[in-house]
């Protein structure tokens, strides 16, 4: 089965002050339709700048963006409006997201509109079915966004992006902006728009928790890369970068004997300036197992285990970790299970 | 929503909205500053509308005797000129002409600012560049001496003294359209419109446009006011509009006779006075009433 979205080697760059970065180096992974990919990093690695160079709202530096084997990273003005129907994105913020001037109604015919599709009633009546399955009463369309709670405008931002009828929907961040009582509300709706309309997700979060409600596949991103990509169930349950290993481990769990977080999991230090990257892998200043090897010569995404890639010398390189995916090198800490 | 209510990021509403939406005007009310402009403004336009009812005849014949003082005669409540001219028929005709140019000037300056503004600010780069480099060409010129030779060489009639003064005037609100656009350009909601397949016209016409507005509104009833001036020196100096009455160039004329008759100068004078504080009244007024956070003066 070929994949719903191919993206090979996307590289994305941006000039600063401070000179050019790389805010995207070289990402590669594919995403089945119907299916969702969770793509998790802390602020700063790059997991935005990817969604927005899949939706094209920046331009990619190279690689290729294939949706259903036609490259939309290379086309551009008119030659990509027709495709743009395919793929949407819900935004964080919902308050930012939709005009503040616009009423309900027209911010959902406009994607109607520009793509030409259906007369005044037939869209006026298309409005009122997306309404209704993201749980809204069709009866506020004349409203302003203003006039709704967070919640709702999340709501109408996902209408927004169904009223074409996509296969692939960006979400960045679409349930950070709101209060945890409804990110489980929003999260659901997603969950239940994907079982009943086949849509494929790319779920950007920086919260692991929140990820692993919805996605089948993790990618862990680090300063601009993918540093693992797993199912959900075996990056959970086996996680092989030190990378990975601390994100889960910061995660809050309910458990009487484990109240708070426990300190020497977390990770010191911040992600190193993206203008001038380190020349080994990228995390070897914040890595607890960081050999020389690691400091000079950077890592490649390999395969451990069916479905199951990592960039990291612990594994891949043959003196540093014997053991491969079972990674007996690790402290007894880092291994998930471990109660102290 | 109260008016109050401090809005998200300073989040532009449709000001004929927001004022429908207040109970009783209480607001306008609330801006005592709004409501003393707006009565200026009406007093004026009710006397330039009225002008040709109350003085049907042409307001530079003579009327009576010459140099005649206010309150002398009753049939010359402002006096008469130094050639026997009704000083109030004068007077009436002229507000015509000033509120004319004020806002034909200001008009042009807000379509070309308007529209320089928001290109540049949501293309940036080159358009950007350019736009400004031309905007700057003007604001470096004091903008009456420019006024001035505009007006020398294209002649003196009231359409060319109203091109001159906005064409002049364009830059400031191009300036300030521009770092809303700047500022709206960013906003998800213009990459949402990206992603819908929006064409930039679309998006500038219907969503950086709309919301790039709000300061203009108060800019404008400043940039009337400061037309109206304008278009007084250039009269003052005697570059007005010689088929057409003006408080300017009655300024101008009374001049000579400052000493004796200072009426002559004081009349019209004033009237401007009063005129371009009712616009800076409204612009302050409305200031106060967009932008509830501004601290109370």
């Amino acid at each position: 089965m070929s994949a719903l979205l191919e993206v090979e080697d996307l590289r994305v760059r941006y000039a600063t002050r401070r000179g050019s970065l790389m805010a995207v180096d070289g990402v590669s992974f594919s995403l089945h339709a119907g299916r969702t990919l969770g793509l998790v990093g802390e602020s700063g690695c790059g997991k935005s700048s990817l969604g927005k160079a899949i939706m094209r709202i920046v331009d990619p530096h190279s690689g290729a963006i294939r949706l259903d084997g036609v490259d939309i990273g290379r086309l551009s003005g008119r030659h990509l409006r027709p495709h743009r129907r395919r793929f949407q994105m819900v935004f964080q913020d919902p308050a930012a997201s939709l005009d503040p001037r616009q009423r309900i109604r027209r911010a959902l015919e406009e994607p109607l509109a520009v793509h030409g599709r259906g007369d005044r009633s037939e869209r006026r009546d298309r409005v009122r079915e997306v309404m209704a399955q993201v749980g809204l009463h069709p009866e506020m369309a004349d409203r302003l966004p203003h006039e709704f709670s967070g919640g709702q405008r999340q709501r109408i931002a996902i209408a927004r992006a169904l009223m074409l009828e996509p296969s692939l929907i960006v979400c960045d961040e679409p349930v950070s902006a709101l209060d945890v009582s409804l990110q489980a509300q929003i999260l659901n709706l997603l969950a239940d728009l994907q079982a009943s309309r086949g849509i494929a997700y790319l779920f950007i979060s920086h919260d692991l928790s929140v990820v692993q409600h919805l996605a089948d596949r993790i990618a862990v991103m680090y300063l601009g890369q993918i540093v693992e990509i797993a199912d959900r169930a075996a990056l959970w349950r086996s996680p092989a970068h030190p990378y990975t290993q601390a994100l889960i481990a910061a995660v809050p769990r309910m458990a009487p004997e484990r109240r708070g977080l426990d300190r020497t999991r977390l990770l010191p230090g911040d992600l190193p300036a993206p203008q001038d990257p380190p020349p080994g892998c990228r995390f070897a200043g914040r890595c607890p197992f960081a050999t020389r090897l690691c400091r000079e010569q950077a890592p490649r995404l390999a395969e451990i285990a069916p479905g199951h890639a990592v960039a990291c010398h612990l594994h891949t390189a043959p003196d540093a970790a014997p053991g491969g995916a079972a990674a007996p090198s690790l402290p007894h800490f880092l291994q998930k299970d471990t109660v102290q | 929503m109260s008016l109050s209510t401090p809005t998200h990021g300073g989040m532009p509403g449709g000001i004929l909205q927001r004022l429908m939406r207040t109970p009783g005007l209480r607001r306008l009310r609330g801006s005592r500053a709004l409501l003393v402009g707006l009565l200026l403004l009406a007093a004026v336009v009710a006397v330039a509308l009225s002008a040709g009812l109350l003085y049907p005849g042409d307001p530079r014949d003579m009327a009576g005797p010459a140099g005649t003082w206010p309150g002398i005669d009753a049939r010359f409540p402002l006096g008469t000129d130094m050639l026997g001219r009704d000083m109030a028929a004068a007077m009436a005709h002229s507000a015509g002409t000033s509120l004319t140019v004020g806002i034909a000037a200001a008009t042009l300056a807000l379509l070309v600012g308007i529209a320089a503004g928001v290109l540049a600010g949501y293309f940036g780069g080159a358009v950007d560049d350019v736009l400004m480099r031309i905007s700057e060409l003007f604001q470096t010129m004091p903008s009456l001496l420019f006024t001035i030779i505009l007006v020398v060489i294209l002649g003196p009639t009231t359409a060319s003294i109203s091109f001159a003064i906005g064409i002049t005037a364009w830059p400031q609100i191009a300036r300030l359209v521009r770092a809303e656009a700047v500022r709206v350009r960013r906003l998800d909601y213009v990459d949402a419109a990206v992603t819908l397949g929006m064409g930039h016209g679309r998006i500038v016409l219907l969503h950086v446009l709309p919301n790039s507005l709000a300061p203009v509104v108060v800019a404008a009833s400043i940039l009337v006011a400061q037309a109206i001036l304008s278009d007084a020196s250039l009269s003052f100096l005697g570059l007005g509009d010689p088929n057409g009455m003006s408080w300017g160039s009655m300024v101008g004329a009374g001049r000579p006779m400052l000493r004796t008759a200072w009426y002559m100068t004081a009349l019209p004078g004033g009237a401007i006075f009063l005129t371009v504080m009712g616009f800076m009244l409204i612009g302050n007024g409305l200031n106060d009433l967009l932008n509830p956070r501004t601290p109370v003066r």
